[in-house]
Formats: C-alpha cells, structure tokens, sequence
C-alpha cells in the first residue's frame, strides 16, 4: 500500500527566525499533545467496571 | 551459615514480595487513561525487539529488497515511533503528576535514564539502515561527534561498531534498565494523582 502523501519530495520545513523544523515532526508533536490531552480527559477502558463496588 | 543463593532469595523476598511484584489489584485513581502510557511503551518494546530480532537474522538485504523484509523494516521502524511516542506522553505525565513524590526518586531517575539510553540506541538504528538516509545522518552525527572529542571511540561512519551497538549494546541497556524501572515501579507503587489538600499523602496505602 502506498503512502497516504507523496513521500518522495523534499519535506517542508516550518522556520521562523531561530526556529526550524519540518510540518512532520511538528504534526507529530501536535498529535502527542491531542493523545496527551484526551488520555488526562478520559477514563482507561474498563473504569467503570472497575470502580464498581463488590 | 546460608549460602549466597538463600541469602538472594530473602534479600528478594524482603524487598520485593510475589504479591507486590504481581499485584491482584491496583488503586482506584489508576483507572486514568494517562496510566497507560508506560504499558503502552512496553507494549512497542516488546514489537520493536521482536521485529529488529527477525531483522538481525535475515540482514540488510532482506529488509531492503524482499516484500516480507520491507513488512518487517516498517514494523521496526513504526514501532520505535511509537515507542518514543508513548515514552514522551508518559514522561509528560509523570512530570505533571510529580513522579518522584513519595520515596520515588529512582524510580523516576531510572526512567529518566531509560530515555536517555533510547536516544543513541533509535539514533544507531537510523545508521544501521544501509541506505542514502544512514549515510547522511552518519555524515551530520560524525560532525556533532568530531566538535565533542568522540574521535573513534563512536564513529557513526562505522558500520559494524554502529550495528554492534545497534543490536546487542544498546537495547541490552536499554531492556535491562527498563527492567530496573518496573521492579522499582513495584516496590515503591504507582504514584497518586497530585492531591487536593495538604493531609492527602503521595505513599502507597
């Protein structure tokens, strides 16, 4: 299966001043940080049947 | 007088019982999903170390040429990319969470340790490639290493010290601390979430 993108062109880089790192890396930072983000808002699979009283 | 052996297996038992080694329960706050990033980076860590086994058997021939060795290169190379991925989250958490709370500065320093170790065993990896990627990132590495003093000591232009530390040095470091980290997770308990008032405490129940 092919990749979703063309990954035989040069990467685009994100730089502003002393900044500079490619739209991959950055989307991949992003997507730790939605991870991150939605694992503190929700519960681990299986809470509630743990936390139900025996 | 005992010998070595009993005297390993109560220093053991002492500091490390069966029912704390393998609890049957865990606390209630545990039930939060930021909890599970440690597991999950185990979890990459068992696939990246099957999957670069296999690699290691069949040689850079195989994974560059043949359809089954390009499934298995895939699979080594998205499981390091998640396992960096769930380390960084977990790290996240932990650092939010005050993880050295309670008695557990090892085990937080440990961990810390373990990320560092992962940095230039994924790093050799890259080098071990066999491919115009390796030879850039060895050239760039081998200039970062020369302004450090390396010398040969760690050359990245070297293929067969890169690949030795690649499969054998480092992920032997690297499993073993990772080791290290669980048993002390064990002793000392997962940490409790931040508490609420000054008489909550961070020391397992």
């Amino acid at each position: 299966m092919g990749a979703l993108v063309n990954l035989n062109n040069s990467p685009y880089y994100v730089h502003l001043d002393f900044f500079k790192m490619s739209a991959a890396n950055l989307v991949v930072i992003g997507l730790m940080l939605v991870v991150f983000a939605l694992a503190v808002y929700l519960r681990a699979p299986g809470a509630k049947r743990a936390r139900r009283p025996k | 007088m005992s010998s070595w052996t009993v005297k390993l297996r109560e220093f053991g038992m002492r500091k490390l019982p069966p029912e704390q080694l393998l609890p049957d329960s865990q606390p209630a706050y545990m039930t939060s999903a930021v909890y599970l990033f440690g597991a999950l980076t185990i979890g990459s860590l068992v696939v990246l170390l099957l999957s670069g086994t296999i690699l290691a058997l069949k040689g850079p021939t195989w994974w560059h040429v043949q359809g089954l060795g390009h499934f298995f290169n895939s699979i080594h190379l998205w499981a390091v990319e998640l396992f960096f991925f769930f380390m960084v989250c977990h790290l996240w958490g932990k650092y939010w969470m005050a993880a050295w709370r309670g008695g557990r500065a090892r085990v937080w320093m440990s961990g810390v340790v373990c990320f560092l170790v992962a940095i230039p065993c994924a790093f050799t990896g890259y080098l071990s490639q066999q491919n115009f990627d390796s030879q850039w990132i060895a050239t760039q590495g081998k200039d970062g290493l020369n302004s450090l003093g390396v010398g040969a000591f760690f050359n990245p232009l070297n293929f067969g010290q890169m690949y030795s530390y690649h499969v054998f040095l480092l992920p032997l470091a690297v499993v073993t601390l990772v080791g290290g980290h669980i048993l002390l997770v064990r002793r000392h308990g997962i940490v409790p979430p931040i508490p609420l008032s000054e008489g909550d405490s961070a020391r397992p129940a």
